[in-house]
């Protein structure tokens, strides 16, 4: 009688026409704003069949534009690996000053509009800028060709491992790493055998968001890039180049490609949150048993 | 191997941490660094470890100068508070890991370093749980994994943070007398961190009294009980009763509450100190003593009965306002203390602080109205 599921000690938001409700405009946005654009990206894709398709990808423009943007990614998502790494295994390790501003500066790159962004390098590194004049008298040219897509790029998504591991890293503390020492073994030892296992679904996880976002990276590359087809046109801009040279099925197609590589890139996301719940209840499971 | 601290200093920003602390640490003996919180008796150990580098000062080992030697190259066991067990290895993969950690030359075989973690598994009597993950095991069955993990490599130093604090008293109690059983066997010189007073003195041979950086007092647990050297040691180890006043004329007065001291020429601020078991309850006031106190509580569980009682007239020192006397089963049984009831303290040895000194001076009531429970011992 005195059950706290009896129908008179309801929680709060318990009513179902609120309940109902909540549900319908959660739904209702998701369906409206996330899968129908989805669903219509692929649907006008192969709307002139698979032969077009095939067709618009394979054109010579297009398969440059997506072996620029592997090239990029397979250049930004190392130099972040290392960079962010390292960053989390510094502030969460050490203690000195400035470690709060350097924790808070981390998230500039998300703060900062990445088209303000491409313009701060374009001022630095450009043929007329502070950095780049000096360049140029070396006859190197860091703008509007590959190097500087992977500096905006690299910028763009530098928080996105050091953001998934610092948390993680404070949160297990330094004492596995402590006892290791105390046993004699090396920093190299240290770091494969006991912090890496530790982090490992957290950087695969920082490793997926900074590949997703290097590759689909649009403000930052436009500005820095020079759209030249061919040289420096990656797939997104390869999209609006085709859009608005009234190719809509060819844009379409590859962006049908991009949107493919986000859907990839959820299902690896979800595999992994699933392996770290399973492991979890796994392990505590067994400890009640 | 002895161990020997000198002069070391240690900040944390604005905190001074460790306050020129020297210390000798005996070959093959246990150890205990006690204080509460904040008196850097951790910071010490680790100091003493390599985990943490001392300001200014020196640790040596057997006379050798480690201050400079790397944790790694210190060759100690160190036992946290938290365990730190790798948790993504076995019971067996992570005892094996000091073993694993050697360099080539010193590194066993194979099956040499397979048999000795065997060892271990049988002397912490867990041989079954080899292949376990941390996870999957219990507060108790950790430490002595933990345990097992720091003296693999044979380590003269043993050193624990804190071993027993995350465990419930049970356990604690059994794993105690289990390191003392190690500790006696492998010989080590081992140091242990703790806030337990109690555990303190029931295992080490020699314990550190620490207090805000400084060493307060270094002696054997018993000689430490009986002869506490300052206010803070006294208040410190165990419960102590305070009466807190102004001598004149050889009595010690504070409200309706005072107490005679036979052959004392100071005058004015004085505190007696009084251990539970140092005082007698009696109906009525004694001829050299008046502490009225109205029982609070009575606790029957343990060999002793616990009285806890309130001042009536006068205050005691310490924040909670509470005497706590230790009588017989058998003085219960005759005299039926309930709550609520009125009572004359009436001690028996005292320990006196006057003024600002820190050493006590131990009062004797022999001439006075004594009990014949204590005449008859003497």
């Amino acid at each position: 009688m005195n059950s706290p599921h009896s129908s008179r000690h309801r929680r709060v938001g318990d009513s179902p026409l609120v309940k109902w409700l909540l549900i319908s405009i959660a739904v209702a946005t998701a369906v409206a704003l996330l899968i129908v654009p989805l669903i219509v990206i692929f649907f006008e894709a192969l709307g002139a069949g698979w032969g077009t398709l095939a067709d618009n990808l394979s054109d010579q423009y297009t398969l440059h534009a997506i072996g620029l943007t592997l090239f990029v990614a397979a250049l930004t998502v190392p130099l972040n690996l290392i960079f962010g790494t390292a960053l989390a295994w510094l502030v969460t390790r050490f203690r000195f000053p400035g470690r709060k501003l350097l924790i808070t500066l981390i998230d500039i790159p998300f703060a900062v509009s990445p088209v303000v962004a491409g313009l701060l390098y374009l001022l630095l590194y450009g043929r007329n800028g502070w950095v780049g004049s000096w360049l140029t008298d070396y006859d190197m040219q860091l703008m509007f060709s590959w190097p500087g897509i992977v500096m905006v790029t690299v910028f763009v998504t530098c928080p996105f491992v050091a953001r998934e591991l610092i948390p993680l890293m404070q949160q297990q503390g330094s004492e596995e790493e402590e006892a290791g020492v105390v046993l004699g073994a090396s920093g190299w030892r240290i770091f494969r055998t006991i912090t890496l296992p530790n982090i490992k679904w957290a950087l695969i996880y920082g490793v997926v968001l900074t590949n997703a976002r290097a590759v689909g990276e649009f403000g930052a590359v436009s500005v820095v890039s020079g759209n030249i087809r061919g040289q420096t046109n990656t797939l997104p801009l390869h999209v609006e180049l085709l859009y608005q040279d009234y190719n809509i099925v060819g844009a379409f197609a590859s962006a049908s490609l991009l949107a493919g590589i986000a859907v990839f890139t959820l299902a690896v996301k979800g595999f992994v949150e699933w392996r770290q719940t399973r492991t979890l209840n796994r392990l505590q499971t067994e400890e009640a048993a | 191997m002895t161990i020997t601290v000198d002069g070391i200093n240690k900040r944390f920003g604005k905190f001074q941490a460790l306050n020129n602390v020297s210390l000798d640490i005996p070959e093959g003996k246990l150890t205990a660094l006690l204080g509460p919180s904040g008196s850097g008796k951790t910071t010490l150990l680790r100091i003493i470890a390599g985990l943490e580098s001392a300001d200014s000062g020196r640790v040596s080992f057997s006379g050798k100068d480690v201050t400079k030697l790397h944790v790694r190259d210190r060759n100690i066991g160190f036992v946290f508070q938290h365990y730190a067990l790798f948790r993504h290895m076995t019971v067996a993969q992570n005892i094996a890991f000091g073993l694993d950690s050697l360099p080539r030359k010193q590194r066993p075989s194979k099956a040499d370093i397979q048999k000795r973690v065997g060892e271990l598994l049988e002397m912490i009597q867990l041989p079954h749980l080899a292949n376990r993950f941390p996870a999957q095991l219990s507060g108790g069955q950790k430490q002595r994994v933990a345990l097992a993990r720091s003296i693999a490599t044979r380590p003269k130093i043993l050193l624990l943070d804190e071993p027993f604090g995350a465990l419930d008293a049970k356990v604690r109690k059994d794993l105690r007398r289990w390191l003392r059983n190690l500790h006696d066997e492998f010989h080590f010189t081992s140091i242990f961190v703790t806030h337990d007073q109690e555990e303190a003195l029931e295992l080490s041979d020699q314990v550190v009294v620490m207090s805000q950086g400084n060493v307060e007092q270094v002696n054997e647990p018993t000689e430490l009980y009986a002869r506490p050297d300052s206010r803070f040691v006294f208040d410190f180890l165990g419960q102590v009763n305070v009466l807190s006043g102004e001598v004149k004329h050889s009595r010690l007065t504070q409200g309706s509450a005072w107490v005679t001291i036979p052959g004392i020429e100071h005058q004015g601020n004085a505190q007696l100190y009084l251990r539970p078991h140092e005082v007698r309850l009696a109906t009525a006031p004694a001829a050299h003593a008046n502490l009225p106190l109205r029982i609070e509580a009575v606790s029957l569980i343990g060999s002793e009965v616990r009285v806890e009682l309130r001042p009536e007239g006068w205050e005691s020192e310490g924040s909670d306002n509470i005497w706590e006397v230790g009588i017989s089963h058998a003085e219960f049984n005759q005299q039926r203390p309930t709550r609520g009831d009125l009572r004359y303290a009436v001690p028996e040895v005292g320990h006196l602080f006057t003024g600002k000194d820190t050493q006590p001076v131990t009062v004797n009531w022999d001439e006075a109205d004594l009990s014949p429970r204590i005449r008859l011992i003497n």
